[in-house]
């Protein structure tokens, strides 16, 4: 599973993350990304793209996508 | 053929002129974490980078083109190294001090993930010292800087860009919720002091 | 305040904090290589000593089992003791510094570490410049006063603030066994639990295990506080019940207790023959966390205070991280509404169920497991405010 790690540090609830992956992710209270697995959401096989899209476009550099771990 | 590169350099120099002009306002716009003019944020984000993008290649040929030009007198150290040109060197200069913030910047921002998103954020503020030294060469080394539709056209940039850039000072910039939020001041740093702990 | 039976006096068995002593006391400083400290760590059972409890063996096995290319590994020992119910850190640095040192020269050693670093609260850097200067063998340890509050003690703050950045916490791919401070394996432990492998390395994991219960061995280091008293400290055996520790602290034991700390669980009264061991509170969804015991006391709100700790909580924040910096107040902006008579708890839950592990840290999730248990255990405190009234109000105050 590959999950997308939000670093809270530099997030800033801009919102492009919550457009690519809605359904995924949406905006809490104030805006910041909240979706399954809190820091590091679970992205479904098929949205890996816009996950990437996501990495990439985040003004604040604030995703990164990797490999869940074996827990 | 002079004739040629001469028109090509100054029809790219304006375009890339006006491209500089819309990016940034696009940049400022993202910045302030809104959608707009119909696109959502991730929308706006990749328009600011695409329009960037081709300002660059704009320039890019504008740059070639007058090195073809034997008018423009253009050596290859011109391309770098500022104010050493035959023709117009300090206006000329200040066009190439525009290029190596570009370069600077474009580098930064295909590395951004490997560099880390302070450097590139250091980087990417120069370009509120490109924008205006692009404006000064234009009007300063400009072949058509005294013909009305290049003022108007310069006009338009420095309306919308000066504009944006006083959008961004303003306190209502940032989205108001529930889109986004600035950091509340109350719970931050502050350190609490043994009096506090204890009561 | 020390205050203990002779027959526990484990750590705090030196006379004075003087070289001296600690070399009578406890005898030369032992150099075991990082197999055998390593073997005998995992015999012994230790448990980190801070609010996690990790297995300290398998914290050393990960630094030294990172490859050479990483760089030369690093220890720190935190004492930097930023939770305001704790006091053994602060104690135990000004009772047995050289035991902590000892302990941090032992795993460095044994590590091939080159850099050593003591992070120590304000109060007590003195002493323990003096224990560093009674030495000849700490060149290579740097002393560092901590400035970064509650979340300041957190690991990653820690190496923040060495590495000479805000002592806040930082949202690192890797742990910092892998990649520190500087990219370099680091190993950060608890003072405490410094002197803990300290007096294994010296005496053995059959002599650790000799005292204390099955899956709580050796001692600890508990601070028992109540109302505006400060901590009291004491050393005890591992599983003793908490009603016994209250009890030989003068502190109320018959009431709710906070157990863990400001990150911990409130239990109810009727668990307080519970033995202070991971297994022994796991059903009251509590854990021995840094020791910390702090019961209710007489004729207290258990609501109010549970409020006046989530204020402090949310100020303590980095505000690094929304969900926190935005989260922790709006729950405390609901207690309030709650203590004024309004029933806030749906939405309580809710923005704590929102907020929870989405942080650099677990500053929000250790204070909304405290805030939850709360809600359990004050529940009838919760209903009456929820209505206008207070409970505690008809008791006599003490």
């Amino acid at each position: 599973m590959t999950r997308l790690h939000i670093d809270w540090t530099a997030c800033h609830g801009r919102g492009a993350c919550t457009e690519l992956l809605d359904g995924v992710l949406r905006p809490d209270d104030w805006g910041y990304p909240t979706g399954p697995g809190g820091s590091d959401i679970a992205i479904p096989a098929d949205r890996i793209r816009d996950a990437r899209d996501a990495v990439s476009l985040c003004p604040r550099l604030a995703l990164t996508l990797r490999p869940s771990p074996r827990t | 053929m002079d004739e040629a590169f001469w028109a090509l350099g100054r029809g790219t120099g304006v375009v890339g002129l006006a491209l500089f002009s819309l990016a940034v306002v696009l940049g400022i716009t993202v910045r302030s974490g809104r959608p707009a003019a119909g696109l959502p944020r991730f929308g706006l984000a990749r328009l600011h980078r695409d329009v960037a993008v081709l300002a660059t290649a704009f320039i890019g040929i504008h740059i070639v083109s007058l090195f073809f030009d034997s008018y423009a007198q253009l050596q290859l150290v011109d391309l770098v190294l500022p104010f050493l040109a035959a023709y117009q060197p300090f206006w000329l200069g200040l066009g190439t001090l525009a290029v190596d913030l570009t370069l600077a910047v474009v580098i930064t921002a295909l590395l951004r993930h490997r560099i880390g998103a302070r450097a590139f954020r250091a980087v990417h503020w120069t370009t509120y010292l490109l924008w205006p030294l692009s404006v000064a060469h234009g009007i300063g080394a400009g072949t058509d800087a005294a013909q009305p539709w290049f003022l108007i056209v310069v006009g338009v940039c420095c309306a919308a860009v000066l504009g944006a850039a006083a959008w961004r000072l303003t306190t209502s910039f940032r989205s108001p919720q529930p889109d986004a939020t600035a950091r509340p001041e109350t719970a931050a740093t502050r350190r609490l002091t043994s009096s506090e702990i204890s009561s | 305040m020390i205050d203990n039976q002779p027959s526990v006096r484990r750590l705090l068995a030196a006379h004075s904090p003087s070289l001296h002593d600690h070399v009578r006391t406890f005898g030369p400083r032992p150099a075991p290589a990082a197999a055998e400290l390593i073997g005998e760590l995992e015999r012994a059972g230790l448990d980190g000593r801070g609010g996690a409890g990790f297995p300290v063996h398998r914290k050393l096995q990960t630094v030294a089992a990172q490859p050479r290319r990483r760089g030369t590994p690093i220890v720190i020992g935190n004492g930097s003791e930023g939770e305001p119910l704790s006091a053994k850190d602060a104690t135990l640095l000004a009772a047995a510094p050289h035991l902590v040192l000892d302990g941090l020269l032992i795993c460095a050693d044994a590590l091939g570490a080159t850099e050593a670093h003591l992070v120590v609260g304000a109060l007590t850097e003195a002493g323990v410049r003096a224990a560093l200067a009674e030495r000849s063998d700490t060149h290579a340890v740097r002393l560092r006063v901590e400035t970064g509050g509650f979340v300041g003690g957190e690991a990653t703050a820690v190496v923040a603030g060495i590495a000479g950045g805000r002592p806040v916490p930082a949202d690192r791919p890797a742990r910092l066994a892998v990649s520190g401070l500087h990219r370099r394996p680091t190993m950060v432990q608890i003072v405490e639990t410094l002197a803990h492998i300290a007096l294994i390395a010296r005496h053995g994991a059959v002599w650790h295990r000799a005292v204390g219960t099955t899956d709580a061995p050796g001692t600890r280091l508990v601070s028992v506080s109540w109302g505006q008293h400060t901590p009291r400290v004491f050393e005890v055996l591992g599983g003793s019940s908490l009603r016994s520790l209250l009890h030989a602290a003068g502190a109320p034991d018959a009431t709710s207790t906070l157990v863990g700390g400001f990150h911990g669980a409130w239990v109810p009264a009727s668990a307080l023959d519970a033995p202070l061991s991971v297994a022994g509170l796991a059903p009251y969804g509590a854990s021995p966390g840094a020791g910390i015991l702090h019961p209710l006391a007489q004729g207290a709100c258990g609501i109010q205070v549970t409020a006046r700790t989530l204020a402090t909580l949310a100020a303590a924040s980095a505000g690094q991280c929304g969900p926190c910096a935005n989260g922790l107040p709006r729950i405390v902006e609901l207690m309030r509404e709650l203590l004024a008579g309004a029933d806030t708890v749906a939405e309580l839950r809710r923005i704590a169920g929102l907020i929870e592990g989405r942080g650099a840290c677990h500053h929000p999730d250790g204070t909304i497991r405290m805030l939850r248990s709360a809600l359990v255990v004050f529940a009838d405190d919760v209903a009456a405010h929820a209505h206008g009234h207070c409970l505690a109000r008809s008791e006599v105050k003490a």
